[in-house]
């Protein structure tokens, strides 16, 4: 079985189609009050740092005429800021940040939310995993990480963000692949999931680029392997599960979306304010620094791509006695 | 010496003209923001944030420092005044401080706080600048068990002094326990007790809903129903000279304070934890060392001077761990974790070492945001004991527009309204028929932790209770907790067998 | 007062139950498959914990070994107390409606004037200041909107201004 959860090249020429499309229109469209930024997580998170990055970013380079202010709706894994964008239908100023759970929280809980009837305004990149273990541990190699768990006769503490998300589904996923079962500690944050891995409390995690640099850099932490289809820039000696002969590959998505029935000028509207922002040069280092992977999208090809991982999360879960 | 060198450098820069303009603006801003229930320092940091990166980042760092500051000296003063704790961290000054305006010493109580907050200030950025990296590690050693440990022992610090009715006590801090859980369940991320489908309880129940409920509202209509017809608030008087005796006053409560800023630097450091279990340790602690602990909860200095040294000291403290882990410890750390990342800087180990510039013009901007916001908040208590001389009825109306807008403004949900005045008017039935409503808020804001905390670690052991005693650091604190949780019905079993005679001493 | 004593325990024994009722969606036993115990543990337990508390309140109560006397509630001062819940009650109903900025003047109004009986001058400045100082407060400094309700279009030249 494959996991294979990205189809990039198509992806990235649907992109650019997408972007050619743009119409023109997006001119004619201004909002005429702030536009309320709803982000799916808590205060600190690393969806709540980015949709903050991008906050100061449209102010600082003057994107939008009016400014975007940041509300956290990160109840019940997002529950609570899909629930609120379902009764903002028709709304022009209101646009939310969305992190995977974006899918995995529909399917896992019935919160009469159908992701299909959201307006998608911009996918801005694609953020990566990494298996780690602490730098102080024997775990060299993939290899020697299946022969490390499989002795610990289940006893293998992997840290993960949450419960029904992405670090346990991607714990999951590894389970499976390997043969191995692991015993999965949910944390409160990415952050949180690292400082454990660092104080020894957890035996592996696989937590962002992003997450776990500050600690890579200082030598505290190991990447084991990178689930991802080509080697992150950052970690240049650090293989991909592919390159191992594993097709394990992973993404977490960082887009925008609109609430249903949204005003086609705003949405181009959105759209192009998203896209400029894309293309500024203090996004395109921070990207490059975390190792996030630049993969702008927009518009029906955006759409077709929740739909899609929609439907791949559900096997997943549904593969890990997760669904409902 | 080295450590002198960058500090001196750091003070030029935070000493220069424009920056002492930003601390005294930052302070202010930070004061009034903190000072409204609801409001606290993670607002001012928020707005602050974007603007950073068009000023100059040395410029930037003293303004986040200020209103940072700023904003924790102002939670003390929505507690002693109004009643309603702003912040959680504030929630042990209300416990003496509201006595104490009530009393008609609300500038003595709002002296006490400011000086309070600027020893512990002062000493935790001394502590910082001295230790920063060695105690980086000691923050790394405390995993679930030992926050769990932690937990415990913040909660019978508190706990074990009460004097009220003990069963009514407990259901207090089971409602809170319960209440706490409403929402998320982290562990099988699953959403429980959605009462109603109310989509809005999938956030769970804040504690600033609860304490603005029950400290607002709820204390609003008890004043209504016991003040008559002509209502009695003693009005404080402001003079210089009493000022000056304040200041010398707080000269003998050397003792707490030196131990709150421990506590709260210590505890505040860890990164879980933070600022509010320290601040009801130091005043568990403040009650436990005194030598008549009856006089708390009735308006004692020393109640308010020890949590409030341990809360600013621990929202020092809890900048350590976001700078050298990249951990932050709450919203606001979290916020300016998420700043340093956008000017390019990377937290963690490494910070320290490669970016000496950013690190010591924060440790400076620290120390001079904390002078200046001492100055500015004394300066400015006659304005805020004036505003306890307006009549009742008008304080009142005021007092209820601030808790609809300041219960709205954290979420931005109408639902969190509505339940504040549910809570209002549970509490001041609840209030009315001598529950005890402290260990309530106590529990909302300590119960999310403690479950999370339990459960991480039986879930890593394999279900082994053991786990908390076998680990170093947490059977320690459980050791402390037990003694604490024992003293008093120590204390009171040995007041009953003295009572009873040596002849009638039980067998055990 | 004995009445209110027990009528609260009551109460609280009814919230309790319902509380264990609502827990028992998610697991409240030991979970095997995690270790540890259940999603619906804490709250059940500790509802159950409170039920049985509350119980023996009110069996101290019914023994008549409490020390209470007189009324539970100050017959002369209630009406203010509930006048004031209910117009805590109907201003929040109207913020959601009409916005805050409507709602709140008139609660001060109603306050100040008819209830607290001050002048026109004292009661006119408030009524009218405080919605300016949250607006600039809130919204303009903090940047933090308050609901508007069907005021909204007003403010669309204020937001054109100040932002």
């Amino acid at each position: 079985m494959t996991y294979t959860l990205t189809r990039r090249l198509a992806i990235v020429a649907t992109a650019s189609l997408a972007l050619l499309a743009a119409p023109a229109a997006a001119q004619d469209w201004k909002p005429i009050k702030p536009v309320e930024m709803v982000i799916m997580a808590g205060q600190g998170g690393g969806a709540d740092r980015l949709a903050r990055l991008f906050q100061s970013i449209i102010q600082k380079e003057k994107l939008s005429s009016m400014p975007l202010l940041p509300v956290n709706k990160g109840g019940g894994s997002g529950a609570e800021a899909l629930r609120y964008l379902l009764d903002k239908e028709g709304d022009n100023h209101t646009i939310m940040a969305t992190l995977n759970s974006y899918y995995t929280t529909p399917l896992r809980t019935d919160i009469g939310v159908n992701i299909e009837e959201f307006t998608p305004i911009a996918r801005m990149a694609l953020d990566t995993f990494v298996l780690w273990v602490n730098a102080d541990s024997d775990v060299h190699t993939l290899d020697d990480y299946v022969a490390a768990v499989k002795a610990s006769g289940g006893t293998w503490k992997m840290g993960g963000t949450g419960t029904g998300q992405e670090d346990s589904l991607v714990t999951a996923m590894l389970e499976k692949e390997f043969g191995i079962t692991m015993t999965y500690v949910p944390y409160g944050g990415g952050g949180d999931v690292a400082k454990n891995l660092v104080g020894k409390h957890v035996d592996s995690t696989v937590n962002n680029p992003s997450e776990a640099m500050g600690f890579y850099n200082a030598g505290r932490l190991r990447p084991i392997a990178a689930l991802t289809p080509d080697r992150i820039a950052a970690f240049p000696d650090t293989p991909t599960m592919g390159e191992l002969g594993h097709d394990l590959v992973y993404w977490m998505q960082r887009s925008f979306v609109a609430p249903k029935g949204m005003d086609p000028a705003a949405v181009a509207y959105y759209t192009s304010m998203f896209e400029k922002l894309s293309q500024t040069e203090e996004w395109q280092s921070y990207m490059s620094e975390q190792a996030l992977l630049n993969e702008f999208l927009t518009g029906d090809a955006l759409q077709a791509y929740f739909i899609e991982e929609r439907g791949k999360h559900a096997d997943l879960l549904n593969a890990i006695g997760e669904g409902s | 010496m080295d450590l002198l060198a960058h500090l001196a450098e750091g003070f030029a820069t935070s000493l220069s003209p424009v920056n002492l303009m930003i601390v005294i603006i930052g302070v202010t801003a930070g004061l009034f923001i903190g000072a409204m229930p609801g409001l606290g320092s993670v607002n001012g940091v928020a707005i602050v944030l974007p603007l950073t990166f068009i000023v100059p980042p040395s410029s930037a760092i003293i303004l986040l420092a200020a209103i940072y500051y700023g904003a924790m000296y102002g939670g003390a003063i929505s507690s002693i005044l109004l009643g309603i704790p702003g912040a959680s961290t504030a929630v042990a000054t209300t416990f003496d401080g509201r006595p104490m305006a009530q009393q008609g010493k609300a500038g003595l109580a709002l002296i006490a706080a400011a000086v309070a907050s600027f020893v512990g200030g002062t000493i935790s950025v001394v502590l910082f600048t001295l230790f920063a990296a060695p105690l980086a590690d000691l923050a790394l050693a405390f995993g679930p068990a030992e926050e769990f440990a932690l937990v415990l022992l913040a909660f019978t610090t508190f706990v074990g002094l009460g004097g009220d009715d003990v069963l009514k006590t407990i259901i207090m801090i089971c409602l809170g326990l319960v209440l706490s859980t409403v929402g998320l369940d982290l562990i099988s991320g699953q959403p429980r007790l959605i009462f109603f489908d109310q989509p809005g309880f999938y956030s769970g129940m804040s504690f600033l809903v609860l304490a603005i409920g029950v400290y607002g509202v709820g204390e609003i209509l008890h004043t209504i129903e016991t003040s008559k017809t002509a209502p009695q608030v003693t009005p404080a008087r402001l003079t210089f000279g009493s000022l000056w005796l304040g200041i010398k006053e707080m000269n003998k409560l050397w003792r707490t304070m030196s131990f709150g800023s421990f506590i709260g630097f210590f505890v505040g450091m860890l990164p879980a934890a933070g600022a509010t279990p320290a601040a009801l340790m130091a005043y568990g602690l403040a009650k436990l060392m005194s030598k008549n602990p009856d006089s708390f909860g009735k308006g004692n200095i020393e109640g308010v001077a020890a949590p409030e040294t341990a809360n600013n000291a621990a929202s020092t403290g809890s900048l350590l761990p976001m700078l050298t882990l990249g951990i932050p410890g709450s919203p606001t750390t979290a916020l300016l974790l998420g700043g340093m990342v956008m000017w390019g800087l990377v937290p963690g180990p490494m910070l320290f070492i490669e970016q000496p510039d950013f690190v010591w013009g924060l440790i400076s901007s620290l120390y001079t945001a904390n002078l200046f916001a001492v100055l500015v908040n004394i300066a400015l208590i006659p304005v805020f004991v004036w505003a306890l001389r307006m009549p009742f009825t008008v304080l009142c109306a005021m007092v209820l527009v601030l808790c609809i807008v300041g219960g709205y403004a954290p979420s931005q949900k109408m639902h969190d309204v509505w339940l504040i005045a549910g809570f209002g008017a549970g509490g001041y039935l609840l209030r009315k028929a001598d529950y005890p409503l402290a260990p309530l808020v106590l529990a909302i804001v300590l119960g999310p932790l403690m479950e999370k905390s339990f459960r991480q670690t039986l879930i890593a052991e394999q279900g082994n209770m053991m786990a908390f005693i076998e680990r170093p650091l947490s059977a320690t604190f459980i050791a402390i907790s037990a003694v604490f949780f024992l003293l008093p019905l120590l204390k009171h079993f040995r007041r009953m067998t003295r009572r009873n005679g040596a002849s009638e001493r039980p067998a055990e | 007062m004995l009445m209110a004593d027990r009528l609260i325990a009551v109460g609280i024994m009814a919230l309790s139950a319902y509380f264990m009722w609502h827990a028992t969606v998610l697991p409240i036993g030991w979970n095997g498959m995690t270790g540890g115990p259940g999603g619906g543990a804490f709250p059940f337990w500790l509802s159950a914990v409170m039920l049985v508390t509350a119980g023996a309140i009110l069996i101290r109560s019914l023994r008549g070994k409490t020390a209470y006397s007189g009324n539970f509630f100050d017959l002369d001062t209630l009406r203010s107390v509930i006048s004031v819940f209910i117009a805590l009650v109907i201003t929040i109903a109207l913020i959601g409606w009409a916005g805050a900025y409507v709602a709140l003047p008139l609660f001060i109004l109603w306050y100040l004037k008819i209830f607290g009986k001050h002048g026109w001058v004292l009661t006119a400045s408030l009524t009218f200041g405080t919605p300016v100082f949250l607006f600039f407060f809130f919204e303009v400094t903090l940047k933090i909107l308050l609901p508007k309700g069907l005021t909204e279009p007003v403010f669309t030249p204020l937001y054109a201004i100040f932002f």
